[in-house]
């Protein structure tokens, strides 16, 4: 039910919509049509409301190329320096923080992926008691505010008396990443086909083979997509990092702490740098599964 | 033959043991972890919101107790911020719906015999995740300054007085929220109207209903689990929202939510008992509400 779980589908370069082909009216079928509203009204509007997403997203990229002194608020002339010495603002603040981010991100992400893909496949594949209060304990981190959950752990490292830094911060990342985790591979596990680990049985293959020769293959896109939606949902929190953190920067702290004084253009060019990469990866993706779906339908 | 019958009747009878000691082997890491780092800090959240100040300690310094007045207390000092959070989380889950409908509707609609389009329109939803939130809103708050384009274009075509501003209002925010959720809303109600059969609306306008009836009878209504999902998924992180409101970012000090005062309790008066239960009400609060939503609207089976 989770727009990030739909979000990591396209992430992942798969989507609903492959097993959804059927059920459309048939194409072509007689339809009476008349001109109407709709037509030219609906992709105007759908042109102005992506304008309108990208706004922001144009203005951090614009700005990151800003000759800008201190505060990067008013344009004070074009240049590449920012992106040519992005590390050596503030003695590498920005670069330490990024590096904080992508360290966390990684480490929650391949445990997320880890414990999030066992408890997929036993929810999928066995039966057992305890079904509908362990379905409960995954759906409630995702229906908890970041601010609930931030402070809760908090409270408790302060009732332990643990530390904060770097690892409270993986220890948070990972929990709210192990239900995004759920809910993505289990819809992959539902869709596999289970004769195909019987026929692996039936030829005598161990419960271990049958399971990283078929299974696993099988299931890696799904786990694919839950790990880049882990990476990114750890790579962009703010708030329960920032309960969690103690004086350990991550990128988005260093933003919010560096907004009262003005944030430099460097941060700017960390962002849009990610972005692109992101952007890249997600559109030949899917263009890649397009063109792949064309063959296939050449097959048939 | 009954040999064989036998046979499999005690395969089964053995599998199910072997096999749900597998599924413990594989549940139990995960929700042993769950149970350690979310439902435990949850007791411990509840345990500090009755914790009462040690008699002789310093500032942060508390006991556990049963101090009840916590509650009342935070209820008392904090009643604008309760009210805002929850009025701003309504109004941008409204807007963000208008704004996300059509939206979808083209998406998952229009531009199905395109899939190519379809599936870059979605990166194209998705796309402001993969720019910091921060960053985003700070973004807004920039190209919305009064000394911003925007702002003197509008004051110069006396569309907003000379001296008002637009940043640090309750509109700023909400605007902010509106516009920080919206991919949460658009992504949801796409994938409901994507399988919204059309022939529905064809039989619909072929017994003489108009497009607004159609819309009204069959669109929404075949379209409610997506509406309800969205609004929910905009709602719960917009309520607990603090970056929005933030006064370094859209807010101001009048547009503080809980958000805002759960992190300076907690972060900046070191008043954990204070936070505590404010987050203990404001997650009970979103518990109820989204509970009366989910049976109100008939789509009990979507959790």
């Amino acid at each position: 039910m989770s727009g990030e779980v739909q979000a990591a589908a396209v992430l992942g370069g798969f989507s609903e919509s492959e097993q959804q082909e059927d059920a459309r009216g048939p194409v072509g079928a007689p339809r009476r049509r008349r001109l109407g509203l709709g037509d030219w009204l609906l992709p105007a509007y759908t042109i102005m409301a992506f304008v309108f997403l990208m706004i922001p997203i144009a203005y951090t990229f614009v700005f990151s190329f800003n000759d800008s002194i201190k505060s990067n608020i008013s344009w004070r002339g074009f240049t590449f320096d920012n992106w040519l010495n992005v590390c050596n603002v503030e003695g590498g603040a920005v670069c330490e923080a990024f590096a904080n981010s992508v360290i966390i991100g990684l480490v929650a992400t391949v445990i997320a992926t880890a414990l999030g893909t066992a408890i997929a496949i036993a929810l999928v594949r066995y039966r057992f008691r305890a079904r509908s209060v362990i379905s409960l304990l995954l759906f409630l981190p995702m229906a908890t505010p970041e601010v609930v959950l931030g402070a809760g752990l908090a409270a408790q490292f302060l009732a332990l008396g643990v530390p904060k830094d770097m690892t409270t911060i993986i220890l948070a990342h990972t929990m709210f990443c192990i239900s995004f985790v759920v809910v993505t591979v289990k819809a992959r596990v539902s869709s596999l086909d289970p004769a195909l680990e019987e026929a692996g049985r039936d030829l005598y293959g161990s419960p271990s083979q049958v399971f990283w020769r078929i299974t696993f293959p099988l299931l890696t896109p799904g786990i694919i997509a839950a790990a880049l939606l882990s990476f990114a949902l750890s790579f962009d929190d703010f708030i329960i990092t920032n309960f969690n953190s103690g004086s350990t920067s991550t990128f988005p702290k260093y933003i919010y702490i560096s907004a009262s004084r003005g944030i430099p253009a460097e941060a700017n060019v960390v962002a849009s740098a990610v972005f692109l990469f992101a952007i890249v990866l997600v559109v030949a993706s899917q263009i890649s599964r397009a063109a792949r779906a064309k063959r296939l339908a050449k097959l048939d | 033959m009954a040999f064989a019958a036998f046979a499999t009747a005690e395969a089964q009878a053995e599998a199910p043991k072997r096999r749900s000691r597998i599924a413990l082997f594989l549940l139990l890491p995960g929700i042993l972890y769950l149970i350690l780092f979310f439902l435990t800090p949850l007791i411990s959240l509840l345990l500090t919101s009755l914790q009462a100040p040690a008699e002789f300690g310093d500032i942060g310094v508390y006991d556990y107790a049963f101090n009840w007045q916590n509650y009342v207390d935070v209820v008392q000092q904090y009643l604008p911020h309760i009210a805002r959070s929850f009025g701003y989380a309504l109004a941008a889950t409204v807007f963000a719906l208008l704004f996300s409908y059509p939206l979808a509707y083209f998406i998952g609609v229009k531009a199905r015999r395109w899939p190519l389009l379809q599936s870059l329109m979605l990166v194209l939803v998705i796309a402001p995740f993969f720019i910091s939130f921060l960053l985003r809103t700070l973004a807004w708050k920039q190209l919305l300054s009064d000394e911003s384009f925007i702002i003197t274009s509008l004051k110069a075509l006396s569309l907003m007085a000379p001296d008002a501003h637009f940043t640090g209002t309750p509109f700023a925010v909400i605007f902010g929220l509106t516009y920080n959720f919206i991919p949460f809303m658009t992504l949801p109600l796409y994938t409901t109207l994507e399988r919204l059969d059309t022939r529905y609306l064809e039989a619909g306008s072929d017994l003489y209903a108009g497009p607004f009836a159609v819309f009204r009878k069959i669109t929404i209504p075949l379209s409610m689990p997506g509406i309800v999902a969205g609004t929910l998924l905009t709602f719960i992180p917009a309520a607990g929202d603090y970056v929005n409101a933030s006064r370094d970012f859209l807010g101001g000090p009048d547009t503080q939510m809980m958000g805002n005062v759960i992190e300076a309790n907690f972060l900046v008066l070191l008043n954990y008992p204070a936070a505590a239960a404010l987050s203990i009400i404001l997650m009970a609060a979103i518990l109820v509400l989204v509970g009366i939503y989910v049976k109100r609207s008939g789509t009990e089976d979507l959790l």
